[in-house]
This record gives C-alpha cells, sequence and structure tokens, in this order.
C-alpha cells in the first residue's frame, strides 16, 4: 500500500507534460519534497496515446513520439526523487492549498501544500458544444477517445470514418485509422482556412488520400443505433449552411476535433480566476495565478500547438512554486497588464512583474485572430511607444506565436501602465 | 403452452414501471415487457423532470385530476423508492405587462385543480428570489408544491421495486399481437412467444395507439409524436436554483429553465410536431428556439455553457375529456376498453405523465376492482427500493468509509459528475442490470457532464465487459446494433 | 530546354514552408527553400520519398496489449503498407525498456523498429 506524507514543498496536480516539468524543476530549484498526482494508473498524461512522432523538436532536436517524450521526463523526474501518487483523484483544492484526494487504497486523504502547480491539461469539445444536430447514435466520438482505443487499449471504434475538424489531432488520427486498415471518408473543417499543421495536411491526409473539404460542417448525424451516415454542408462565412449544398457521406463513425478547452473546474475551486477568452486561469509572468501560491502550467493556461512549449511553461511554473514554497517572499509585486491589441486574440502571462525583468527575459505567446499569410510584424507597445518587436514570416490562428522582453527593455517597461500586443502585417 | 400471468404490462417506461411496483402489492402475477434494451427507454428518457404542481392541465381533464392527486404523494412514493427530488416549488415567470393577466388565468386555473399554497409574487420579489431573472419581469406565480426529481431514477426505482415484489420483467420483448377470446383477452404475442394473461395493460407510450388498433378497439384514437428539443448548461457556468416556467401560450407550457438535482441548469424544450415516432434527433432550428426561449427568462446564459442537447418525444393523444362541458382533446386516457374485456388502456400520457405516474397507477388498480377483480395484498410487500451510494452525494468522512469497504468506490470513472467505478459495478449488479452505457449513464447520470463522456467511455466499456463475462465488442450503448467496438487494432480479419 | 516549376509543401518541421522546385524533365535544377532542411527534403521526396512511421505491435503480458514503436528512421513511403502488414504480424513479451528494437532491418530497409516506451512486465 502506499503512503504519502501530509504536507509537500509542491504538489503538481496531472503528470502531463506540463506536470512532470514543473515538478523536475521544482526539485531542482530546491523543493524538498514534491507530489505529482494523476488520474491514470501511469504518469505521462495525454502523450502516452499520441505515439506518433513529430514531438520534441524544440527539446530535444529530436523526432520523437509521443510516450518516448514523456518517457524522458518521467525517467528524470522519478530520478529526482519526484514522488508520483497515481490512479487518484483530486477532489478539492483551497485557496489555502490544501488539497483532498481519492483513490483506492487511501481512501479521502488531506494534503497541505506549501505551492500548487496546477496541469490539468484540457478536454476536446465535444458536439453539443458545437450542437451539431441530429441522432446521438453510437459512433460519434471525439477524436481522443478513438486515439485511446486504437493506440493504448488495441480497439477499432469502426471502419468508415468521417473527421469534423481538421485540427492536428483531427488530421492524425486519421492517419493512423488509415494505417491501421480503417478507411477515412472525408475531413471537413468549418473554417475556410486549416486549423492543423500545414505538415500534417501533407503526411496525414495527401499521403493517404483523405479528402479534406474546407468550409464544410457535418449538418445532420443520421442513424439512430450506430452511425449510418452523415449529412455534410458548405457552409457561408458566418457558418450558416448553403442551401443545395447537403451531401450524404455513408460511414459508421464520426470523429470530433473541434478544439480543446482547458479544464479548469478544480481551479475554479480554489478562487482561481479564469480568462474567458483562454478558458485558463490568469496568469504573470512566474505563472503564479491570482491566489497566492497557486501556479498553473500548460494545456491548463491556454492551449498550446507544440509540447516543447509546454514543458517549457512546466519548468518555469516549477522554479517559481518551488521559490514560492521555499523563499521569504517579498509582497511587493508591481505587476501591470499586458493586453491583447490589434489581431491578438489573446497574449499569456496576463500580466507581468515589472522587477522580474531584470532577472533575465519574459516570453509571451500569443494568437493571431485572422491568419495573415504574409510577413507580420508582432509588436509590444506601451500604448503609444514601442518596447520591442520581431516579425514572423506568417501569423496563423493555429500556430502559438513565442516573442520574448529582453533585459534591454528594462527602463520602458518601468515607464509602462500596460504594455499592448499587435500583430499586423508588414 | 404459454406461461400464464394475471397482468401482462405492454411498456417499461415510468407508467408502466408505476403501474407494475403498484399492482406488485397484489397477489396477481404480472409480466412486464419492454422492447427496448433497457426500462425508460422513450419518452420517459427525455423530459424536464418536473413534478408538476398541477396549476397547468385544464381544469376537469384527467391531466389535471392524476397530476394534482400524484403530486400530494410523490414525498411517499420518492421516499419509498429512494428517487431523488425536492419540492422546490416553481415560478410560472411574466415578463412584460401584457403577460401580467395569463398568471391570473393560471392562478384561478390551479385553485380550480386544488393546488394548494399558490399565490401572485411581485416582479422585485421574483428578482429577488432568482437575480438573474430577465429584468423586464412583472410578476410571478409561486407554486410551493412543484418539485424537481430525477427521472430516470423514478422509472428505474419503480421497476426494480417491482421486480423485487415479485413481477417478471424482460427486456428486449417486444409485443406483436393479442391472443383473444371472443372479446376478452387471452394473451399477447410477443417477440419471445406467447404468454397467457387475463389482464394487459397497454403503457406503451408512443405505441399505445397501435396496441389497441391491434385489439380492433379506439381506432379513432391517435398519438402524435411532438418532439421537444432540450440543452444543459454546465454547473460551473451559471447557478439557477430555481424552476422558472414562462407564461404558457396556445403552443404549450414554453421553454422553461430550470435547476436539475446534479446542479445542471437545463432548458427546453420547443415543440414539434412529427410523423415517425422514433424521431429524437436534434436540429439546428429546434435548439435555436429553444435557445431563444430560454433567454427571455434568463438573458445571461451563454452559450458556452451548454454541455449536452437532447430531444425527447411527447406521446400526444386526441382523447376527449370525458367530464362534461369541457371541451379538450389531449386528455390523457385511462381506461377500462368498452369492446375488449381486460384490456386497460393508459393513451396520450404526455406531460405531466412523470409526474403523474403514480396516481394513474392507483387509478389502474381502481379500474381492475370496478372490473370485478378482487386485488388481494400480499403481507410480504415491501414498498421500500433501497439505494445504492452515490459517492459525490456522501460527505467526506461517509465517502473514507465506503472507500474502505470496497475500494471501487476510490477510483473515478466519470471525472465531470464523479461517478466511481463502485457505483458502476453497483448498477450492473442491481435487480434490474445495467447492460448498456446508456442504461449506466441514466442511473448514475455518468457521462452527462462537459466532457459527455469522452474520457470515461472506453472505461465503462471495460468494466461492463469485465463484469458481464462478455467480449468489448458486445458492449453496447443503446442495445441492438449500438456497438461502440469493431474489430482489434491489429486484427484486419475481424 | 524548358524548365518547370513545382510547389511542395516542406514537411521537416511545423513551419510548413513552400519550396519552389525549378526542374528539368527529371533533373532539378534548383530549389528555393528557407533552409538546408528545406533543400534536403525537396531532393529526398522527388528521388526517394520517405516518412517517418509510429505504430504499435501486440504486446504481452503489460499494462495494455499494445506497445508503440516507431521507424529508427524515415522509411520508403511506397513500402509503408508492407511495413504495416510485418507490424501486425509482430508480437512481443514484456518487460520492453524505450528504445529496444522491437523489429531488426525490417523488410531488408536497415531500418529498426524501436519501442517507444518503457512497458514493465505485470
Amino acid at each position: 500500500m502506499k503512503t504519502i506524507q501530509s504536507k509537500y514543498d509542491v504538489v503538481v496536480i496531472g503528470s502531463g507534460p506540463a506536470g512532470l516539468a514543473a515538478a523536475i524543476a521544482a526539485k531542482k530549484e530546491g523543493a524538498e519534497d514534491v507530489l505529482v498526482i494523476d488520474r491514470d494508473l501511469e504518469p505521462g498524461g495525454i502523450l502516452l496515446q499520441c505515439i506518433h512522432n513529430g514531438f520534441g523538436l524544440e527539446t530535444f532536436q529530436q523526432d520523437l513520439p509521443g510516450p518516448s517524450y514523456a518517457q524522458r521526463f518521467i525517467d528524470e523526474a522519478v530520478g529526482l526523487g519526484v514522488e508520483l501518487l497515481l490512479d487518484t483523484m483530486v477532489l478539492d483544492i483551497t485557496s489555502q492549498r490544501k488539497v483532498t484526494v481519492s483513490n483506492r487504497f487511501m481512501g479521502i486523504a488531506d494534503i497541505d501544500a506549501r505551492s500548487i502547480v496546477l496541469a490539468m491539461g484540457c478536454r476536446e469539445r465535444t458536439r453539443a458544444q458545437i450542437r451539431l444536430p441530429g441522432f446521438r447514435p453510437a459512433g460519434v466520438f471525439t477524436a481522443g477517445t478513438a486515439q485511446r482505443w486504437v493506440n493504448v487499449e488495441g480497439y477499432m471504434p469502426g471502419s468508415r470514418f468521417v473527421i469534423l475538424g481538421s485540427g492536428d489531432i483531427g488530421m492524425i488520427m486519421a492517419r493512423r485509422l488509415s494505417l491501421e486498415g480503417a478507411k477515412v471518408e472525408r475531413v471537413l473543417e468549418i473554417m475556410p482556412f486549416l486549423t492543423g499543421l500545414t505538415r500534417n495536411y501533407v503526411q496525414c491526409l495527401n499521403d493517404y488520400d483523405i479528402p479534406l473539404q474546407l468550409s464544410h460542417t457535418v449538418n445532420r448525424i443520421i442513424g439512430k443505433n450506430r452511425v449510418e451516415a452523415i449529412e455534410s454542408v458548405q457552409v457561408d462565412e458566418r457558418w450558416n449552411p448553403i442551401p443545395g449544398t447537403s451531401e450524404i457521406i455513408p460511414c459508421d463513425t464520426l470523429l470530433l476535433s473541434v478544439g480543446l478547452i482547458p479544464e479548469n473546474e478544480l481551479s475554479k475551486k480554489a478562487g482561481v480566476r479564469i480568462d474567458p477568452i483562454t478558458g485558463g486561469p490568469y496568469v504573470d509572468d512566474t505563472f503564479q495565478t491570482n491566489v497566492p501560491g497557486i501556479f498553473a502550467a500548460g494545456n491548463v493556461v491556454h492551449v498550446y500547438d507544440l509540447v516543447d512549449w509546454v514543458t517549457e511553461a512546466g519548468l518555469a511554473s516549477g522554479r517559481s512554486a518551488a521559490r514560492f514554497a521555499t523563499t521569504v517572499r517579498n509582497s511587493e509585486i508591481r505587476h501591470i497588464p499586458l493586453v491583447a491589441g490589434e489581431n491578438v486574440r489573446y497574449v499569456v502571462p496576463h500580466e507581468l512583474d515589472k522587477d522580474n525583468l531584470a532577472n533575465g527575459e519574459i516570453r509571451l505567446q500569443l494568437r493571431v485572430k485572422t491568419p495573415i499569410e504574409a510577413p507580420t510584424r508582432i509588436e509590444v507597445s506601451d500604448g503609444e511607444n514601442l518596447v520591442t518587436r520581431k516579425v514572423e514570416p506568417y501569423a496563423r490562428p493555429g500556430e502559438i506565436i513565442t516573442l520574448t522582453i529582453s533585459p534591454r527593455a528594462y527602463d520602458d517597461v518601468q515607464r509602462a501602465g500596460r504594455l499592448v500586443v499587435s500583430a499586423v502585417k508588414r | 403452452m404459454p406461461q400464464n400471468y394475471d397482468v401482462v404490462i405492454i411498456g417499461g417506461g415510468v407508467v408502466g414501471c408505476m403501474t407494475a411496483r403498484f399492482l406488485s402489492r397484489t397477489s396477481l402475477s404480472i409480466l412486464l415487457i419492454e422492447k427496448d434494451a433497457d426500462i425508460g427507454m422513450g419518452a420517459s428518457s427525455a423530459n424536464s423532470a418536473i413534478v408538476h404542481a398541477g396549476y397547468d392541465p385544464v381544469p376537469g381533464s384527467l391531466k389535471a385530476k392524476t397530476n394534482v392527486a400524484a403530486n400530494a404523494i410523490w414525498d411517499t412514493v420518492a421516499g419509498e423508492l429512494s428517487i431523488p427530488f425536492d419540492r422546490r416549488g416553481d415560478y410560472v415567470v411574466a415578463v412584460g405587462s401584457e403577460e401580467l393577466p395569463g398568471l391570473e388565468k393560471l392562478l384561478e386555473q390551479g385553485r380550480q385543480n386544488g393546488v394548494p399554497g399558490m399565490h401572485i409574487i411581485s416582479a422585485e420579489e421574483m428578482r429577488h428570489r432568482e437575480p438573474n431573472i430577465n429584468p423586464a419581469v412583472s410578476g410571478a406565480l409561486w407554486a410551493p408544491t412543484g418539485g424537481i426529481c430525477d427521472p430516470f431514477m423514478a422509472t428505474v426505482a419503480a421497476a426494480e421495486n417491482a421486480v423485487q415484489n415479485g413481477v417478471t420483467l424482460l427486456l428486449e420483448t417486444a409485443f406483436e399481437g393479442f391472443i383473444l377470446d371472443g372479446r376478452k383477452v387471452a394473451g399477447v404475442h410477443t417477440s419471445r412467444g406467447d404468454f397467457g394473461c387475463r389482464w394487459v395493460i397497454n403503457a406503451a407510450g408512443m405505441y399505445a395507439d397501435a396496441v389497441m388498433h391491434k385489439a380492433g378497439t379506439h381506432p379513432e384514437f391517435k398519438i402524435t409524436p411532438r418532439r421537444g428539443e432540450y440543452m444543459i448548461l454546465d454547473k460551473a457556468e451559471i447557478t439557477i436554483n430555481n424552476v422558472l416556467f414562462p407564461v404558457p401560450s396556445e403552443k404549450g407550457k414554453g421553454i422553461l429553465v430550470t435547476a436539475s438535482l446534479h446542479g445542471n441548469t437545463l432548458v427546453g424544450p420547443n415543440a414539434q410536431v412529427l410523423d415517425d415516432p422514433e424521431d429524437t434527433a436534434v436540429t439546428r432550428e429546434g435548439l435555436d428556439d429553444t435557445w431563444s426561449g430560454a433567454r427571455k427568462l434568463i438573458p445571461g446564459l451563454s452559450p458556452r455553457g451548454v454541455i449536452a442537447v437532447f430531444a425527447g418525444l411527447r406521446a400526444m393523444g386526441n382523447a376527449p375529456c370525458k367530464t362534461p362541458g369541457v371541451d379538450y382533446h389531449h386528455d390523457f386516457l385511462i381506461e377500462c376498453d368498452a369492446e375488449v374485456q381486460g384490456l386497460i388502456n393508459l393513451g396520450g400520457i404526455e406531460s405531466p405523465g412523470l409526474t403523474a405516474a403514480p396516481a394513474i397507477a392507483l387509478m389502474v388498480m381502481d379500474l381492475m376492482k370496478e372490473a370485478g377483480e378482487k386485488l388481494e395484498y400480499k403481507r410480504s410487500w415491501n414498498p421500500i427500493r433501497p439505494p445504492r451510494p452515490r459517492f459525490h452525494e456522501l460527505n467526506r468522512e461517509a465517502q473514507d468509509a465506503l472507500i474502505r469497504q470496497d475500494p471501487r468506490y476510490g477510483r473515478m470513472i466519470c471525472r465531470c459528475e464523479e461517478i466511481t467505478e463502485g457505483e458502476i459495478v453497483a448498477e450492473i449488479h442491481a435487480p434490474i442490470p445495467a447492460r448498456t452505457y446508456d442504461a449506466i449513464k441514466r442511473r448514475t447520470w455518468l457521462g452527462t457532464g462537459r466532457c459527455l463522456g469522452s474520457f470515461d467511455m472506453p472505461r465503462v466499456v471495460e468494466i461492463l465487459s469485465r463484469e458481464l463475462g462478455v467480449s468489448p465488442f458486445e458492449i453496447t450503448k443503446k442495445g441492438h446494433n449500438s456497438a461502440f467496438l469493431q474489430r482489434e487494432t491489429k486484427n484486419l480479419e475481424a | 530546354m524548358e524548365t518547370e516549376v513545382q510547389r511542395m509543401i516542406c514537411i521537416t518541421c511545423p513551419k510548413g514552408c513552400t519550396l519552389e522546385i525549378l526542374r528539368d524533365g527529371d533533373v532539378i535544377v534548383d530549389v528555393k527553400a528557407g533552409c538546408k532542411r528545406g533543400k534536403d527534403y525537396a531532393h529526398a521526396e522527388l528521388t526517394d520519398p520517405r516518412r517517418m512511421i509510429a505504430s504499435s505491435v501486440v504486446i504481452e503480458g503489460a499494462l495494455h496489449p499494445l506497445l508503440p514503436v516507431y521507424t529508427s528512421a524515415p522509411f520508403p513511403k511506397p513500402r509503408i503498407h508492407e511495413l504495416m502488414q510485418t507490424l501486425r504480424a509482430a508480437k512481443v513479451q514484456a518487460p520492453v525498456k524505450m528504445g529496444d528494437v522491437v523489429l531488426e532491418d525490417v523488410l531488408g530497409t536497415g531500418i529498426n523498429i524501436i519501442a517507444s516506451r518503457d512497458m514493465t512486465r505485470i
């Protein structure tokens, strides 16, 4: 029987890439007792079912499959003496950082944490959230559910698929299913552009002759018991179906890859404030939420495009959490807000501590609202004067843009009351 | 030789199951047949979960009579059967001064129907009681006897108690026709063979008319399916603690916004007349109707909060109200058939059918007595259906004790609704075993939260397969032809 | 002499640049790309297209029935179907360590099939 302590320096909730990185960094930063809690039977999170390669190009300069990427961090965490509490559900977190868990071997237990890192990741948007009309038969699954079955549990949930959503998960599942002998009839995308990475369009759809239809969606699910077909339809720019464009596509399974939502129900219980745009907590440049000592990193904050950035955020949050747990804190924090300006949907962090810029660069991540397929200027200003800028070869809503504010801008930032980030065509 | 029963009940919806439960008190031998893979899969599977006060039905109608009579005994029934039920009262909310007269009319109707304790409250009072209400509220009717329940457990609990008391339940058993001895019931043909009986209780819901027509009676009676579309909103997004109806129009009760016992907010239903009694598809237009109706009461509802959409069917009948002077043509039909001896028809049981079901069951017993059946009460009858533990309803100490007793309650399967493996296993091995994903969903509310089962589905398929001792390929969502899985990933041959 | 311009999306990294290839029949005259990896990709894609393949093989004695695996190097695209058949027929026994060679020199390509993760014996 597993026993754990009742007090930890740092408790990390979630053992995906953000959580593992946070635990590793916390340990390296000097936290003595670090505990990672996860619902699953093994650590690694959703990476374990992402058996495709393409992970780690930034972190390891290697093209790794998801499980290999996870394994490296699992091995490092275990090597450093991070404790894992698996097969365990966190029922509650308080603003005083009491964590209540339940599992089979301990029953209900309370753990006091000096600091907490929220790393619960995200969940998939469902058919209800996009109000998909039609029956509710078996055979309508989120792409992630199908991925779990096909890649981990060894079952195929269908033989003829239609996939709604051209995000990376959808396209990658299209390839996986094709490789395993299923027929993917169509990928439908309601937007007039691809929402996942272009290279996935090439190597996941083109390579397997899977047709993609932009500005198309599912108009109706047909079949009362099991999916028998779907009716697709073309939409106008306001997503309204265009009459006369519907088509019946026979299939037995509809996979939904229509977006991810940060999973913050626990965060809310602890009084963490949530940004309605990202769906994740408001965080500062140390990844601290509005609740002192509660940090958040990874997809729980905002949905990332690359795991490497998730790891980086995890590392940063873990360092901050360890410092919070082990040192006396400066109560005089001088935060200024970071604001999404022209063509920027959101920017993370939401605010930064002006003084931290003296210690090193601060990294901003943002998503644009509309795609710009031309060199794009990403600018940070104080509202009037430029603080820093960079030029990206293009800007797409599906890909996160990273921008750093260097310590050289220290003086400019000290004068600023806020920082506005914009992305405009050069 | 066919097997013989005294009574065959056709239809395992809430009406059939409640009737079975009340009749199980007698020494009669009873068979309850249901065509689907589980009880409560028809109209009982998708409704507003309201125990109505009874001010809405036309005075003098059977709807009014059974509604008010049943409302008064719901505490007892829910208590005996452990049906989650909360008599928190309901409101009819007038928006704009032009709707105020509608409240007076309902109040008067409620008085005629015998609904206790109703009164009209001011707009200010309504805003105080429901801070999210439309600021243009002009007043509201308060009915303290209204309530909300778990409609799935109402059906399951009634059937389970019936089975405990000796009723035989056959699932996936479709009624095919009558065996008549002249104009007298002698038995039924079903998809599982013939059964002899003296009484047939027609609780066939959407197909009650077809059953009558098979007996050659009530050629004029017709069920018209009326679809209602609903949306469920995440408890984390908005909290509505009340049951809020709009002022009814000719079209019906209108779109309500109500708390559910699981903390989520339910909005709906619209009303659309259909031909197909199986058409529970949701439509773009229907959801738009539902949404705009709901926003009339609570303008602050956000589409981000929608976590589930579904549609249910109402079995609207065309039976005229038998009370002299009442001109109403969609009443319940509750009668001993005049043409066929031994046939009891329960037809056109739409809203308030869930509320009224216990009273309908008691009326059936009265009808049988009037027809000369001597009902003897069994001494051994046990009206109590013991509840099964619900992890998320317990305090931490009780949760801890439960896990120590059975560690499976320590493994969370549905993270949104906090349903544990222990609860799922208990439902699979209950007196009426839950054998499909939806059967577990209806009993535990697993998979009804914001992820709609994305995380729990593989786990539930695994647990069902293990507990039932069948291959995972045989595990279905809702019975026949609704399997989740087709083959092993690495086995192309299967 | 007639040259033609062919466009191709590079899949080497997530950027997904469009490469321009100047061809004279089968001869590649020039490739316009943002980086050297892009140039190399274009040449390879036109002469010997290859893909990294990640899949799984049946494993016995582990927590899950499948072990995720991947190719040690990009695999010839025309033979992917054959590779999948080979993987379908393969079976390994737990325990396995990440990096273990599950199949050596698969289909004579010189490419190995590598375990993507550890799987302990249970």
